[in-house]
C-alpha cells in the first residue's frame, strides 16, 4: 500500500516555517553570542599568558631538535645502535619504576577505601544531614583543589624526604578527586531500590549496602583503575620534589643534559604506562563483564 | 483476601541453577581478589618503608606546620600574587581550549565505530597513550627548552598532555554513542561525514563539552604545578615560599588557589547544566 505524504496548505505551512525560522535564528543569535564571548576570554587569556606566536614558530625547531638530542648517544651514534649503552642503568631505574608503580598503587588504594567511606555522606541522594554533606563536600574540594606535588613539597619537610611523603600525597590527591566522581555516580542510580530496602524497615548502612553498593560498584571500580592510572604518572614526577620514585633520576638527567638517559627514561615510564593502561583496561573489561552476567 | 503464596525453594533452586549453585570460583573470585590487593598493599607499606614511629613524627611535624601556617597572611605582595594567578588561569584556559581543537579530529580516527580498522586505529591509539604516559611536569621541563622560561611553556605543555587524554575521552564518548541516529542519517541518504556531523556530533558534542569544562577545571590545579619547575603561575611563588619556610604565605597561596578554582568550579557547573540541560529538552 502507498501513501501520499500529505503537504498542508500555504497558509498553513507558512505560519509553521515562520515559527521555526524565529525558534532557529534565536538559537543561532544565542551560539554566535557564546562565541563571541567565548574568543574574547581566549584572547585575554593569551595576552595573561605571554602567548608569542612568533617566538614559538621560531622555535618551533628546538622542539624537533630536542628530540633528535635524546636520541643520541654521547658517542653521537643512535641510541638504537648499542641498547646497552643506552640502557646502562636499567637495574637501577627498573627498581625506581617499580616503587613508583608501588607508590601509586599504596597511594590509590588507600585514597579508594577512604574516599568510599566518605562519598556517600557527600553525595545529594544519601547523605544524612545538610551540614555534613557541606563539610565533606568542602574537605573533598581541599584535598582534591590542592595538587598532589603542593602536598608533597610540604609532606617531604614533615614526613622527611623518600618515597612515604609521595604516597601520602597521592592518598589525599585521591579521597578528593575520587570522593567527588564516585558521589556523582551515587547521585545518578536508580533510587528506586532504596526506596524498596527502606520500606522494609532498613537502616542507612543497609540502604547503602544493599540499595546502593549494587548499582555503583562496578563504576567506583572503573573510576579507581583510572584513577591508578593518572596516578602512576603523578607519581613519576614526585621525584622532582624529592618524594621518591623514577622522577628524581629523571629531572637530574634534564637538568644535566644526560641526553640518552633522558629518552631511556621516558621511554620506561610511557612503556610502563601503558602496561599499566593495558592491565587496568582488561581489568575494567572483566568487572563489567562479570556485573553484565550477575 | 489474598495471601502470598510461599516461595518453593527448591522449584526456585530447580529453575534458577546458576544463581543458587554458583560455582566456587567466580564465588571466591571476589574475596580472592580482594584479598590479594590487601596482600600488595601491606607488601607497598613494608616496602615504602612505612613505620608508626615515622609516621607519628611526620603527623606531629606536620601539626606545628599547620599551626604556622594559621593566620595566612601574603605578607605585601598580594599583586604579585594575583597577577601569577591571573596568569595560571589563562594557561590553564588556553592550553585546555587548544588540547580540546587538536584532540577532536584525531578521536575520530581512534574510534571504533569510525575506523573499524585496527591498521589505522592502533597507532593512533599508541600514540595518544605515549603523550599521555608523560606527565605535565616532564612536558613543561621540554616546554621550557623550545620555548623558553614563562607561562607559554606552561600553555603548551598543559596543551600537549591534555591532548593525549583528550584523545581517549572522546573516543570512548564517541565509541559509546548510539548507533540508530547513524543508521537513520545513513538510511535517508547521507554520506560519512554527514553521518559524523548529525548522527555522531549532537549525541557526542554535550559529553564532550562536559569533559573539556572538567579539565580546565582540574587544568587550573595542574597549571598551578608548573610553575615549580619554571613554567609560570602561581606555582613559581608557592614553591619558593615552601623553600623558604614562609608558612604564612604558602597558607595564603593555597586559600588564594582554593578560591579561584572554586570559582572556574562554579562557572563550568553553570556551563555544563545550561549545555546539558538544552540538550536534554531538544
Amino acid at each position: 500500500m502507498t501513501s501520499a505524504v500529505s503537504i498542508l496548505p500555504a497558509q498553513q505551512l507558512q505560519v509553521l516555517n515562520d515559527a521555526y525560522r524565529a525558534a532557529v535564528a534565536r538559537k543561532r543569535l544565542r551560539m554566535t553570542l557564546a562565541t563571541a564571548v567565548f574568543f574574547a576570554v581566549l584572547v585575554i587569556a593569551a595576552i595573561g599568558a605571554e602567548v608569542h606566536p612568533v617566538t614559538f614558530v621560531n622555535k618551533i625547531g628546538n622542539f624537533v631538535s630536542y628530540f633528535d638530542r635524546i636520541g643520541t648517544l654521547e658517542s653521537g651514534a643512535r641510541v638504537w645502535s648499542d641498547i646497552g649503552e643506552w640502557f646502562w642503568g636499567w637495574k637501577k631505574w627498573l627498581a625506581l619504576l617499580g616503587e613508583t608503580v608501588l607508590i601509586s598503587y599504596v597511594g590509590t588504594l588507600a585514597g579508594a577505601i577512604l574516599a568510599f567511606a566518605l562519598n556517600f555522606l557527600a553525595a545529594e541522594n544519601t547523605s544524612p544531614a545538610p551540614w555534613l554533606r557541606f563539610t565533606i563536600r568542602r574537605l573533598m574540594e581541599f584535598c582534591r583543589t590542592v595538587p598532589d606535588i603542593v602536598f608533597a613539597l610540604i609532606f617531604v619537610i614533615a614526613f622527611g624526604l623518600g618515597p612515604m611523603a609521595g604516597v601520602i600525597a597521592i592518598m589525599i590527591h585521591s579521597v578528593g578527586a575520587l570522593g567527588k566522581l564516585y558521589s556523582e555516580i551515587v547521585e545518578n542510580i536508580d533510587m528506586k531500590p532504596v526506596e524498596g530496602v527502606r520500606s522494609t524497615g532498613a537502616s542507612w548502612i543497609s540502604c547503602i549496602r544493599f540499595a546502593v553498593v549494587p548499582q555503583v560498584a562496578a563504576g567506583f571500580a572503573s573510576y579507581t583503575l583510572l584513577r591508578f592510572e593518572i596516578n602512576v604518572r603523578g607519581a613519576s614526577v614526585m621525584g622532582f620534589v624529592g618524594a621518591g620514585g623514577i622522577g628524581q633520576e629523571l629531572v637530574v638527567a634534564v637538568r644535566k643534559f644526560f641526553y640518552s638517559d633522558v629518552s631511556a627514561i621516558l621511554l620506561m615510564i610511557i612503556v610502563t604506562v601503558f602496561l599499566i593502561d593495558i592491565g587496568t583496561g582488561w581489568a575494567r573489561g572483566r568487572l563489567f563483564g562479570k556485573e553484565a552476567r550477575a | 483476601m489474598t495471601r502470598l503464596l510461599a516461595p518453593d525453594s527448591g522449584d526456585l533452586r530447580g529453575r534458577y541453577p546458576e544463581v543458587f549453585d554458583r560455582p566456587a570460583s567466580s564465588r571466591l573470585a571476589i574475596p580472592a581478589m580482594l584479598l590479594a590487593a590487601f596482600g600488595i598493599f601491606v607488601f607497598g607499606l613494608v616496602e615504602l618503608e612505612f613505620s608508626p614511629a615515622r609516621m607519628l613524627a611526620g603527623l606531629s611535624q606536620l601539626g606545628w606546620i599547620t599551626m604556622m601556617m594559621i593566620p595566612p597572611d601574603p605578607g605585601g605582595s598580594l599583586p604579585v600574587y594575583l597577577v601569577a594567578l591571573g596568569e595560571t588561569l589563562s594557561i590553564a584556559m588556553l592550553g585546555t581550549t587548544l588540547a580540546a581543537l587538536l584532540a577532536l579530529p584525531v578521536s575520530l580516527l581512534a574510534a571504533r565505530n569510525i575506523v573499524p580498522s585496527g591498521i589505522f586505529r592502533f597507532p593512533v591509539r599508541r600514540f595518544l597513550d605515549s603523550i599521555r604516559g608523560v606527565d605535565t611536569l616532564i612536558w613543561a621541563l621540554v616546554w621550557i627548552n623550545v620555548v623558553g622560561l614563562g607561562p607559554f611553556a606552561g600553555v603548551l605543555a598543559i596543551a600537549v598532555a591534555d591532548f593525549g587524554a583528550f584523545g581517549k575521552l572522546f573516543s570512548e564518548a564517541i565509541e559509546a554513542a548510539d548507533k540508530k541516529q547513524v543508521e537513520g542519517i545513513r538510511a535517508s541518504g547521507g554520506n560519512a561525514l554527514h553521518e559524523i556531523r548529525f548522527g555522531l556530533m549532537p549525541q557526542v558534542l554535550p559529553v564532550i563539552a562536559g569533559q573539556v569544562l572538567y579539565f580546565i577545571e582540574s587544568n587550573t590545579r595542574s597549571a598551578t604545578i608548573i610553575g615549580i619547575v619554571g613554567a609560570g603561575g602561581i606555582g613559581l611563588q608557592l614553591a619558593e615560599q615552601i623553600r623558604v619556610l614562609e608558612w604564612q604565605k604558602v597558607s595564603f597561596l593555597i586559600l588564594m588557589i582554593l578560591v579561584a578554582v572554586a570559582a572556574i568550579d562554579w562557572i563550568s557547573s553553570k556551563l555544563r547544566f545550561a549545555i546539558i540541560g538544552k540538550r536534554a529538552v531538544a
